[in-house]
């Protein structure tokens, strides 16, 4: 399981820097999507991969890291899924805006070759 | 009174000024004049608490720790200088009420004048050096303000630039030198650093600090080499020269001088370092001051060699030269302020500065006449004026000192000649212009200036007569207050009488004023012929030329770098982020064990992996297809979206698997209403591609899998390790009894780390009101305005329900089944919403999905039904949302305040209620309630806010397309 966590983390990754380095503006915004699927994943398995122990607490058990997984990490990817769309449609509408100016997609606002 | 509310008052009365109406001299000068008076008597008045080495002190703590303090601190020598600067300010305000021209806008000068005396007050009051030093920049920086006044006028824009650099540097200077004496006596405190002055100069550091600070001293009194800027800064209005560049500013390097010399004088290097450079300066100041035609410039030049004059003083080593240098501070301010008022005067009333042209003006302006002749004798240290006596109190020292023969032989002999130039300069300031041959052809015909502009001057002036003549009874209790702390409270004997007798000083005094007056009739006999129309010798022996070689050399130097290390390309760019960001983890992981942990793994099953051998396979083909095939990109990416929710729900994160899949929802949809505005792919062009992109592609290819295997490799050594010690134990335990919720991830959210999270939904609104306001001015592209070949692959003459929405008014015929479906789905949906929301407290749930959830099943209405057919009949408002949302999140933390709780506190309120029994209502759930307003606002704010763009365009293209159709 961790093994193939990480390399999903991995391709994730890769893709999404392959992605990052492209020239034309939608390729950049799909990369960082990608990009932030792969970061989300890495900071959630920080906590550890636990199946089965959702941290939600049941009275009369020990509320202890034996009985749960690490909510710390849960949290902190939460919000950063919510920002990550809110940041995605800010790069989208950023690139709308520079293609209707520029009249082209590519990163530099370069007509094409 | 507080001392400290004399120094907030120049400043409070700076902002005030700046918002009066600009142009309105009189009120503007009154007010400023009345700050100024009140702030100079009250200084005045605090002379009988000063008088016999009284010192007082008032502390503000602030990082006592880092021996950071307001420390106000006012002795005889701080107060004389308060007395200057609050006295001379307020005639000088008097003064530029008639100077400045009823175009100028002199609220901003009013303005800049107080705060620069609020910053100068700073400076000689501050009794913690760190304080001193923040104030000294200050002056500076107001300074650069003041000279650029008139900011049209490339001479004041090169002056108050060339005026920042040079004395702006001197400041950083002065700061590392103070750093350093805070380190060596260990308190920034003056009076501990007065109290110490045996360990500073016998400490290692002493010679390194004592340099530092000096070059602040000496850039700010202008002191050879650093004197350049001062005739520079001559570009600004007279008050202000008159004010900063003669009797204040300038004054602060000697005040430096003077405050620090109980503990950093005595030693050779002092004497070396401040007496050469006093001396050079005195001398060479002096010598240029004989040649220039400007007024204003002669006045610059003598007050160069003025500043030299004092600072050689200090450098002696000597506690009754000390005292002498503390009496020319004082005589100087007088007389060279009334002279730039004079000469404000001269060239007010005649349109000219040029000592050539202006000639027998005593009988225009007979009485201007006088009182600048009086304040020029005084500048050339003629008998019976005050600056007699101080230059024979300088004239004793330099005969008097003992030190090396060389010196001793030397020093008399610069005094005299330093004397005799001054002679002649006083000459062709005071005799050239007003006597002689009346001039005819100047710009304006001279008259008196208005009584009141006189008044600063005959004020100045008779102060200077008043302390030549009774010097004993006017000054000698001043001087004695004032010279007590600089000499470290052991004053030297000195008698202030007029008459000593014949003795070498008078000797000196003497042969100074008769070679002065031969060599001035020589050199007028010379400019009559034309010679010496610039400095001889050593017009170009400056650091000016120096300075602007820097100057050019560093912007050609930071241009080269800027071309050399940087690009305006993004992809060289996120290139080099990327590689960088890879090179730092390699070169941290150097001295880390490499392998992998050996925490118990869990075994992988089937199901897992094929859900993430699809899910890699929906990354790379993502990644392969996205420059072509958008559409089918954006699915693969949904795709690999999924995957990674259902391992969040695998491995124990409800939550983030509810959270994630919604947001997948309206993320493609994003895209899907983004795709229309794409470019489409030009069929018929064939790019060839060049052996070179194949090289980048290698490159970026190589990258990208060097990238994603640290990434692996990073995740799978983290996955092996055992945890490490984590502090969410603590949230663990304390969820159910004090944050009243049993779901861990919501309680964090809405009541542990709530400060956090009410930044994010501040976040979020911010986002999407940007994405409004950049949409409203969007500009879509000529060839994506048509509508799209999908929506005209429909002929408008068949039979077809499959007509968009806004060609079939009656929208009930547009998808009928699917609008009804989706119309009735909305109460149901907002069931569900009201549920997730409602149990988040305890179970997965919460604000963020519950409002992702509302916000999908208007956005299905929305798709179905059309935009306009869903803005006709509801009015969302989603901004308000938003706003609500805010406050809501801010109003239940501000609500903890008010019952005396920290900010964000969540307070359970237990109700029993009839039939339902006991319910807990934290505060959380308000705030929990403002997240969703937030994210449903901000979500379908972003979304329509991009729909919106196709009807827009249609509004204003359609008519021509809809005849091509």
């Amino acid at each position: 399981m961790e093994f193939l966590l990480a390399m999903a983390i991995g391709v994730l990754g890769g893709a999404g820097v392959w992605l990052l380095l492209r020239p034309r503006t939608f390729q950049v915004v799909m990369g960082l999507a990608l990009l932030s699927y792969a970061v989300n994943l890495f900071i959630f398995s920080i906590g550890s991969l636990v199946i089965n122990r959702p941290p939600i607490v049941v009275p009369g058990q020990p509320a202890d890291l034996a009985h749960y997984t690490d909510p710390m990490p849960q949290s902190l990817v939460l919000t950063a899924i919510v920002i990550g769309f809110a940041t995605t449609a800010l790069f989208l509408v950023v690139l709308l805006a520079a293609r209707g100016l520029s009249g082209t997609d590519h990163v530099d606002g370069d007509p094409d070759p | 009174m507080s001392l400290f509310l004399l120094l907030i008052l120049p400043f409070a009365a700076s902002m005030v000024t700046a918002l009066l109406p600009t142009r309105a001299r009189t009120m503007l000068a009154g007010t400023t004049g009345a700050v100024c008076a009140v702030l100079a008597v009250w200084v005045i008045s605090l002379f009988p608490r000063v008088q016999d080495g009284g010192v007082l002190r008032e502390t503000i703590p602030w990082v006592p720790s880092l021996g950071l303090e307001l420390v106000l601190r006012v002795d005889g020598f701080a107060w004389m200088f308060a007395v200057i600067v609050t006295v001379i300010g307020a005639l000088v305000c008097l003064y530029a009420r008639y100077y400045m021209s009823p175009s100028d806008p002199v609220a901003r000068f009013y303005a800049l004048f107080l705060a620069f005396m609020g910053a100068m007050l700073g400076v000689v009051l501050s009794g913690n050096l760190l304080q001193l030093v923040v104030f000294w920049e200050l002056t500076s920086l107001i300074s650069f303000l003041l000279i650029g006044y008139w900011h049209h006028r490339v001479d004041a824009q090169r002056g108050a630039r060339m005026a920042l650099i040079v004395t702006g540097s001197g400041g950083l200077c002065l700061l590392a030198g103070v750093i350093l004496l805070g380190h060596i006596v260990g308190s920034f405190d003056l009076d501990h650093v007065l109290a110490a002055g045996g360990r500073i100069r016998t400490h290692a550091l002493y010679p390194v600090m004592l340099v530092l600070v000096l070059l602040g001293a000496f850039t700010k009194s202008a002191q050879f080499p650093f004197h350049f800027w001062l005739p520079r800064a001559m570009a600004a209005p007279t008050p202000v020269s008159a004010y900063l560049h003669s009797a204040t500013m300038v004054k602060a390097g000697v005040f430096l001088l003077a405050r620090f010399w109980p503990v950093l004088s005595g030693t050779e290097l002092w004497f070396w370092l401040v007496g050469g450079a006093g001396a050079t300066t005195l001398l060479l100041g002096a010598y240029a001051a004989m040649f220039q035609h400007d007024l204003k410039r002669v006045l610059a030049y003598s007050t160069i060699s003025h500043l030299g004059l004092i600072t050689l003083l200090f450098g002696l080593n000597s506690p009754l030269a000390a005292v002498a240098g503390v009496f020319h501070i004082m005589n100087h301010a007088t007389f060279k302020a009334s002279l730039f008022m004079a000469a404000g005067i001269v060239d007010h009333e005649t349109g000219t500065r040029d000592i050539r042209r202006l000639n027998g003006l005593i009988g225009a302006m007979p009485r201007t006449g006088v009182l600048a002749l009086v304040a020029t004798a005084a500048m050339a240290g003629v008998p019976l004026l005050n600056g007699f006596l101080s230059k024979e109190m300088f004239f004793a020292e330099t005969v008097f000192l003992s030190s090396h023969p060389g010196v001793e032989l030397a020093l008399p002999v610069l005094a005299t000649l330093a004397s005799m130039f001054a002679v002649v300069y006083s000459l062709r300031f005071g005799y050239d212009i007003f006597f002689g041959e009346p001039s005819t052809d100047l710009p304006r015909v001279p008259e008196e200036p208005p009584l009141w502009m006189r008044v600063p001057v005959m004020f100045l002036v008779l102060v200077c007569l008043v302390v030549g003549m009774l010097p004993g009874i006017s000054i000698g209790p001043l001087l004695a207050a004032a010279a007590w702390p600089v000499v470290g409270g052991n004053l030297p004997a000195y008698s202030l009488a007029l008459w000593h007798g014949v003795t070498p000083p008078l000797v000196m005094s003497l042969i100074a004023v008769i070679s002065g007056i031969v060599s001035y009739r020589w050199l007028r006999a010379q400019h009559a012929r034309g010679r010496f129309q610039d400095t001889p010798v050593v017009s170009r022996l400056n650091g000016r030329v120096l300075f602007e070689s820097a100057l050019v050399a560093a912007t050609r130097a930071s241009r080269a770098i800027v071309r050399l290390a940087s690009t305006r390309r993004l992809q060289p760019q996120l290139f080099a982020v990327i590689a960088t960001a890879l090179g730092l983890v390699l070169l941290a992981a150097r001295g880390l064990p490499l392998g992998w942990g050996d925490r118990e793994r869990l075994t992988a099953s089937h199901e897992f992996v094929l859900l993430w051998i699809l899910g890699m396979v929906c990354a790379v083909t993502a990644a392969a297809i996205a420059k072509y095939h958008r559409l089918a990109a954006t699915t693969l990416m949904g795709g690999a979206g999924l995957c990674t929710c259902l391992t969040f729900a695998w491995f124990s994160a409800p939550d983030l698997a509810l959270t994630q899949l919604v947001v997948e929802v309206v993320t493609t949809t994003l895209f899907l209403l983004g795709l229309r505005w794409m470019p489409m792919r030009l069929e018929d062009v064939t790019v060839r591609i060049t052996g070179r992109d194949h090289l980048r592609r290698g490159r970026d290819l190589l990258l990208a899998v060097l990238a994603g295997s640290g990434l692996a490799m990073l995740s799978f050594a983290l996955l092996t390790r055992p945890a490490p010690n984590s502090i969410s134990p603590f949230f663990l335990d304390r969820a159910l009894p004090e944050g009243g919720g049993s779901n861990v991830v919501n309680v964090m959210l809405v009541d542990f780390r709530a400060l956090d999270t009410l930044g994010e939904i501040s976040v979020l609104g911010a986002v999407a009101l940007t994405v409004y306001a950049l949409l409203r001015r969007f500009r879509p592209p000529p060839e994506s305005v048509a509508r799209p070949r999908q929506q005209r692959a429909v002929s408008s003459q068949t039979e077809t329900d499959l007509l968009p929405p806004r060609q079939n008014q009656d929208a009930g015929g547009y998808l009928l089944v699917p609008a009804i479906i989706s119309r009735l789905l909305l109460p149901v949906a907002l069931v569900v919403a009201a549920h997730f929301f409602l149990r988040g407290h305890n179970q997965p749930g919460g604000g963020f999905v519950a409002g992702l959830i509302v916000a999908i099943s208007l956005l299905l209405l929305y798709v179905v039904s059309g935009t306009r057919w869903v803005e006709t009949r509801t009015e969302l408002k989603l901004a308000r949302w938003i706003a609500v949302g805010l406050l809501l999140g801010a109003g239940t933390g501000m609500g903890a305040l008010l019952l005396g709780y920290p900010f964000l506190t969540t307070r359970t309120a237990h109700v029993k209620l009839p039939l339902i029994g006991e319910v807990h209502f934290p505060s959380a759930t308000f705030f929990d309630l403002g997240v969703l307003a937030v994210v449903v606002g901000a979500t379908l704010l972003i979304l329509t806010a991009i729909a919106h763009q196709s009807i827009r365009s249609h509004r204003t293209v359609l008519p021509a397309h809809q005849e091509a159709d």
